[in-house]
């Protein structure tokens, strides 16, 4: 792809010096971090204000080592999937706003390198941030409880989780290809996020959906059968190509 | 699991728990609310109190919202162009107009002889290599259409031929269809009819060989805020294979060449728009072009900044072929040797300056009354008209410009008829034509295409691409 090394280094120092990369990073970890810490001290938090305030009591579960994996997996993933549309729903519609896409792309640059670049660049930072937030909640597992989670499934948690997110980038980047309005591009996205927890409610192709790896990566995470999952992350490997090869049919004749 | 020994929160642990979510976000808060309240800084919306009450109240999302969507990469307040237009923070004579303004060395009464901006473009530009003495035209349309969705028709069929080597005006009203040809020739839209070649090359291709052999200025060219100038030339050196030595030299001498040399360390975000427009031709001559479409390229400028883009655009002969819109005819008359009138979508004229004015413009005779007379203007303009002579008699507020068919006949009668309508004239010449005269005669004569399908519409012009 004719100048993509170029156009990632440059995506990626955007990142940098536009602090999205650090802003993202810190969601990451404040929720890595935030996770074990809810699990851990949330019934002790609830029963001593139940207790001082003499009032009723509200029942909540004790920590376990499921509540802190459910809780890392639900906090990553939510705020994971609003940075990912963040991320991308600008990245191409204000460049052909703005015209800076077309400045580019009269150089020796082809499209689908200019697309490349951006779901590449923004794949990397989730990619840091998912490793550093759940590096985080690791840590924080290991100080708060006895027990710990099976490293390997819990890399393979993660890397599940991630690539849901570059998923998400991925259809994102093509509503912003579709469109010149950021607002819009982020509405695809969540209009897609909604499709696919619809979908993902279905008998034979709810396992198949992005937003679906949840099940399977929370298993993963906790040491226990994930079941065949084999398809379903073969699908969603292949979903991510063929979300960006739309959207490089879509870009390709694209007038700038 | 078993917490039961220990249920007693401790300061350790609160120390654990609160320590880590502080510094994250409080600090990623204040560090929002910092970056908000940089005094250049610009934010999308109306109001920095706005974001900063998100970025205050909206737990967590305030912050990455900010940074993600209301957080302007470039700056409000644009540095002054402190390059006083050239390198090293001097101004200079153009060569293309006379007024001579001179360098700031000179003004201070230093006695540097240091080489004039002028001649620093001259110098480098002799470096680059020359276009090559080929019969072969820089750029050749044989029957280019654009159209668009309901049967607009931006572009309507034109064949034009730009000999390599020329500095080519590129003219029409607002909506004649300029910027849809550039944005065919350098392949940023694709042609619905038609074919055309820029410097042997077949426009509308995908493998890079048009994008090597030009560079292109938008008509408002718009860079990445957050780069400095000199970075967004290392990006599209590499973008066009130079890297190292190559690269640092060629980046220079762009630098010295569009005069921003002092300021390529300053963030883009904070250039004035001078600056903007003359990194933009920086970036389009970073690969040596041997076409330069220039849209629209000083339309957004003051006198100044206009004489130093028309200053590069006029040393560029022989270096590069120049094909630039716009619609500022005394800048064309100044640099362009050959124009093109396009309107509505089709070439009216084509062919090099002095033929168009020699085929076209009208003999004109301007009558300039003495001041102090009440309606002397209307007095000489009604004498004038209805002359069989007279083709077209226009007024301004302080003179008559009468455009005669034959002068032989109007010369010896034109004065006749101002001694019998009683006005002094303080002036009375033959004037020579200008390229504005010609335009204005033959953008009305052209007119919309007869029975078009659709007519372009052209915000703020008449039926008749007029004003």
């Amino acid at each position: 792809m004719m100048g993509f090394r170029v156009l990632l280094v440059k995506e990626l120092r955007e990142q940098l010096r536009t602090n999205r990369f650090i802003a993202v990073i810190a969601v990451f970890v404040l929720f890595g971090i935030v996770g074990p810490l809810t699990d851990r001290y949330m019934k002790e938090l609830i029963d001593a204000i139940g207790t001082q305030s003499g009032g009723f009591a509200i029942q909540i579960p004790g920590p376990s080592l499921d509540g802190a994996a459910t809780q890392i997996l639900k906090n990553l993933s939510q705020f994971g999937i609003i940075c990912a549309l963040l991320l991308a729903m600008g990245s191409v519609a204000w460049e052909k706003d703005r015209g800076t896409a077309g400045m580019i792309l009269t150089k020796p640059a082809s499209r689908a390198a200019f697309l490349a670049a951006k779901l590449v660049a923004i794949s990397v930072t989730l990619g840091v941030a998912m490793a550093l937030g759940t590096g985080c909640g690791y840590v924080y597992t290991l100080l708060l409880y006895p027990s710990v989670f099976p490293l390997g499934g819990y890399v393979a948690m993660a890397l599940l989780m991630w690539w849901m997110l570059v998923a998400f980038t991925a259809i994102t980047l093509l509503g912003s290809t579709l469109t010149r309005s950021a607002i819009a591009a982020a509405g695809i996205g969540l209009v897609a996020l909604v499709v696919f927890g619809i979908l993902g409610a279905l008998p034979v192709i709810g396992p198949y959906m992005p937003s679906s790896l949840g099940d399977p990566a929370l298993k993963l995470m906790l040491g226990q059968d994930a079941g065949w999952i084999l398809g379903p992350v073969l699908f969603n490997l292949a979903l991510v190509p063929a979300l960006f090869g739309v959207t490089w049919l879509v870009f390709r004749r694209q007038e700038l | 699991m078993d917490f039961s020994k220990n249920n007693s929160i401790d300061p350790a642990t609160i120390a654990l728990v609160l320590v880590p979510i502080l510094l994250l976000q409080v600090g990623l808060m204040f560090y929002a609310l910092y970056d908000l309240f940089q005094e250049d800084r610009r934010v999308r919306g109306d109001s920095k109190i706005m974001w900063a009450l998100i970025i205050f109240f909206v737990n967590l999302l305030g912050p990455l919202l900010y940074f993600f969507v209301g957080r302007d990469a470039s700056r409000g307040a644009a540095v002054p162009d402190t390059t006083g237009g050239w390198a090293g923070g001097a101004g200079w004579g153009g060569a293309v107009t006379s007024g001579a303004a001179p360098s700031v060395a000179g003004d201070l009464g230093l006695g540097v002889a240091a080489p004039s901006p002028a001649d620093s473009i001259a110098r480098i530009l002799a470096t680059w290599p020359a276009l090559p003495q080929t019969a072969e035209a820089a750029v050749v349309t044989v029957g280019l259409t654009k159209r668009y969705g309901g049967g607009i028709v931006a572009l309507d069929n034109l064949n034009l031929t730009v000999p390599s080597g020329s500095i080519f005006g590129f003219l029409g009203p607002n909506g004649a269809g300029k910027t849809t040809t550039l944005r065919l020739l350098t392949g940023l839209a694709t042609a619905t009819g038609g074919s055309g070649t820029v410097a042997g090359v077949p426009i509308g291709g995908t493998t890079g060989e048009l994008a090597r052999n030009i560079g292109y200025l938008d008509q408002d060219p718009r860079f990445y805020g957050w780069m400095r100038g000199r970075e967004l030339l290392n990006m599209v050196g590499q973008l066009h294979g130079l890297h190292g030595a190559a690269l640092r030299q060629r980046v220079g001498e762009v630098l010295e060449i569009v005069g921003l040399t002092d300021a390529a360390r300053r963030r883009i975000g904070g250039y004035s728009g001078g600056m903007r427009q003359r990194l933009g031709i920086g970036q389009a001559l970073i690969n040596q072009p041997r076409v330069l479409f220039l849209d629209e390229p000083v339309s957004s400028l003051d006198p100044e900044g206009r004489r130093d883009i028309l200053e590069i655009i006029s040393k560029l002969r022989g270096t590069a072929t120049v094909f630039m819109s716009t619609h500022i005819l005394n800048d064309v008359e100044r640099v362009c040797d050959r124009v093109a009138i396009l309107n509505f979508g089709h070439l009216v004229v084509e062919g090099p300056i002095d033929e168009l004015l020699d085929r076209y413009a009208q003999p004109v005779y301007e009558l300039e009354p003495e001041p102090q007379q009440p309606g002397a203007i209307d007095r000489l303009a009604a004498a004038m008209r209805g002359q069989a002579w007279a083709a077209d008699v226009k007024t301004t507020p302080d003179s008559v410009r009468v455009f005669v068919n034959d002068p032989r006949v109007a010369g010896p009668a034109i004065l006749p008829l101002v001694v019998a309508s009683g006005v002094n004239l303080a002036r009375y010449e033959r004037a020579r034509p200008s390229l504005e005269d010609v335009f204005l005669r033959l953008v009305a004569e052209s007119g919309p295409p007869i029975a078009p399908p659709v007519t372009v519409p052209v915000w703020g012009l008449d039926g008749r691409g007029r004003r």
